[in-house]
């Protein structure tokens, strides 16, 4: 990547390298100038949104136990819940898209290509009015069912997409091999193809993560009690929107950055492998032996 | 078949989608413009500018969109009263929602707009911009003469799955009140429960009616502009 992006300039020569020092300069000090207005219409008497009085409630203790903790667990249970109950379903919905049964393959992709297309809002709203009305859910689970019905239609959907483009990906000798041996189709799909197609989409499932976590904030909607709406009930509480906002933003930041790091690290293991896609969880594990000398192997060869 | 024709008949379907289409059309020119503008940062040679672009990108993109558009309506708007739409006219709280509504929209997308055309700013051959070097052009020039057209080439297929996000996310602005599809469902769910389907399948019918061609559309497209390598 940055071999190939700095082929667009030449190596800067004297002269540029003044040049890109004043721009530089120049960029910093609008940056600056920038950071300077919004602290001073902050600051400002008629907002007055940096006095001590509208921070200090996030050193209080109770403000993150009785609402940003809280508001962080909803988020966090609702996106958990999603996330498993989407691999299930993404992973059975992209199995349905590759049988060998023609109406099973059509059902399957009707179905999926249809939520796909509905916004994960509307599919809350018509979970919770269908939960409130037909199913007859009342009290606090209502908003998490809502919340964790609309994630996980839209998501499954993404995954079972995953799913079929991991399986597509793998070399077709893997599938041969499966039918060599005697294994039905079925058979080759779920234990030959399958685990690897799902080793190899681990980062973009841990990506899907980030997007569920996101979307966890929609359930703000359906009075949810997650991070968004905590936040709100906090601020309307001290009447502090503005700094409320900032730490939640900065709440959703950092944990969507860490899992972001955590799908690249997850990425750059897999690459390392020799193979592209390591074996997964099957019966025969990979030598561990083997598998550490492969990988010396690799390390010597260098970055591919 | 009824209840279809009285939720057609009571609610402006036609409007509310046609909401969507603005919303859409608006917020995708603003999130274009500024993820061209973050894309070129991000691959300038001056690192600060490079720093900004991957600023701007890790902390948009780690932000639910429903946090931006709250902080927009209600903070930015109300709570600082900075309105984008003047505060004498009579339709002054709904034009400035959707105005806002827009600006979060542009906002959020820019980010992946600048994650698509960096995609597309890696399959043009370095040949291309080693040329450009070769003939003495400086970078701007480079980058928007010789880059940047081919990079939106093969930025097609990423941008369009951008466009179609952005075309689901106007749903979010049903947070600040935009009359919009979700809104809309919100209030027939309200008021005509006995149709729960009907109006389920109205709304989903219409995301589906708008986003399927644009999916099919930009296949298309990227196919056939894909250029042989």
């Amino acid at each position: 990547m940055s071999a190939e992006t700095s082929l667009l300039f030449d190596a800067p020569g004297p002269k540029a390298l003044v040049r890109h020092r004043i721009l530089a300069i120049v960029g910093v000090l609008l940056l600056l100038a920038a950071i300077f207005l919004v602290l001073k219409a902050l600051a400002n008497p008629a907002n007055d949104q940096l006095t001590a009085a509208k921070w200090l409630p996030f050193v209080e203790w109770s403000s993150w136990k009785d609402y940003l903790i809280p508001g962080l667990i909803g988020t966090l249970k609702a996106a958990a819940i999603s996330v498993v109950l989407s691999v299930v379903a993404g992973v059975l919905l992209g199995m349905g898209r590759l049988s060998q049964l023609a109406p099973v393959r059509i059902v399957c992709g009707v179905f999926v290509e249809f939520f796909r297309s509905v916004p994960v809002l509307i599919m809350m709203f018509f979970a919770y009015y269908f939960g409130l009305f037909t199913l007859g859910i009342s009290g606090s689970v209502l908003p998490l069912f809502a919340a964790v019905v609309g994630l996980t239609f839209y998501n499954s959907c993404v995954i079972a997409e995953l799913v079929r483009s991991g399986v597509y990906s793998l070399p077709r000798g893997q599938r041969e091999a499966g039918y060599a041996i005697g294994l039905t189709p079925t058979q080759t799909l779920s234990a030959v193809l399958l685990p690897q197609a799902i080793t190899a989409m681990l980062p973009s499932i841990v990506s899907q993560l980030v997007v569920i976590l996101k979307d966890s904030a929609l359930a703000y909607n359906v009075a949810y009690l997650e991070l968004l709406r905590q936040g709100q009930n906090l601020a309307v509480y001290k009447g502090n929107l503005i700094p409320t906002l900032m730490v939640l933003s900065a709440i959703y930041i950092l944990i969507n950055w860490a899992l972001t790091r955590l799908a690249r690290a997850l990425e750059a293991r897999l690459r390392s492998g020799k193979r592209g896609i390591k074996p997964g969880p099957v019966e025969l594990g990979p030598d561990p032996a083997l598998t550490a000398e492969e990988e010396a192997q690799d390390a010597a060869a260098g970055p591919r | 078949m009824d209840g279809l024709q009285t939720l057609l008949g009571e609610y402006d379907v036609v409007a509310a989608f046609w909401m969507t289409i603005k919303l859409t059309f608006f917020g995708a020119i603003g999130a274009f413009i500024i993820g061209t503008v973050v894309a070129v940062m991000r691959v300038s040679p001056v690192k600060v500018f490079q720093t900004f672009g991957t600023a701007y990108v890790t902390l948009v993109r780690n932000t639910p969109l429903t946090l931006l558009v709250f902080g927009c309506a209600f903070g930015l708007a109300i709570t600082l009263q900075i309105n984008l739409a003047p505060e004498n006219s009579p339709t002054f709280i709904v034009d400035n929602n959707f105005r806002w509504g827009v600006v979060a929209l542009a906002i959020y997308h820019a980010a992946f707009v600048a994650e698509a055309i960096r995609s597309g700013i890696n399959t043009v051959p370095q040949g291309q911009a080693e040329a450009a070097r070769a003939i003495g052009l400086p970078f701007l020039p480079t980058i928007t003469t010789i880059v940047l057209p081919q990079a939106f080439r093969g930025a097609i297929a990423p941008l369009g799955n951008t466009l179609i996000a952005l075309t689901k996310n106007t749903t979010v602005l049903a947070t600040i009140g935009v009359a919009e599809p979700a809104l809309m469902m919100r209030n027939m769910f309200e008021f005509n429960i006995s149709l729960l389907y009907p109006i389920f399948i109205i709304v989903a019918a219409g995301f589906v009616i708008l986003t399927l061609p644009m999916g099919l559309f930009f296949t298309w497209w990227s196919r056939k502009l894909a250029v042989q390598r």
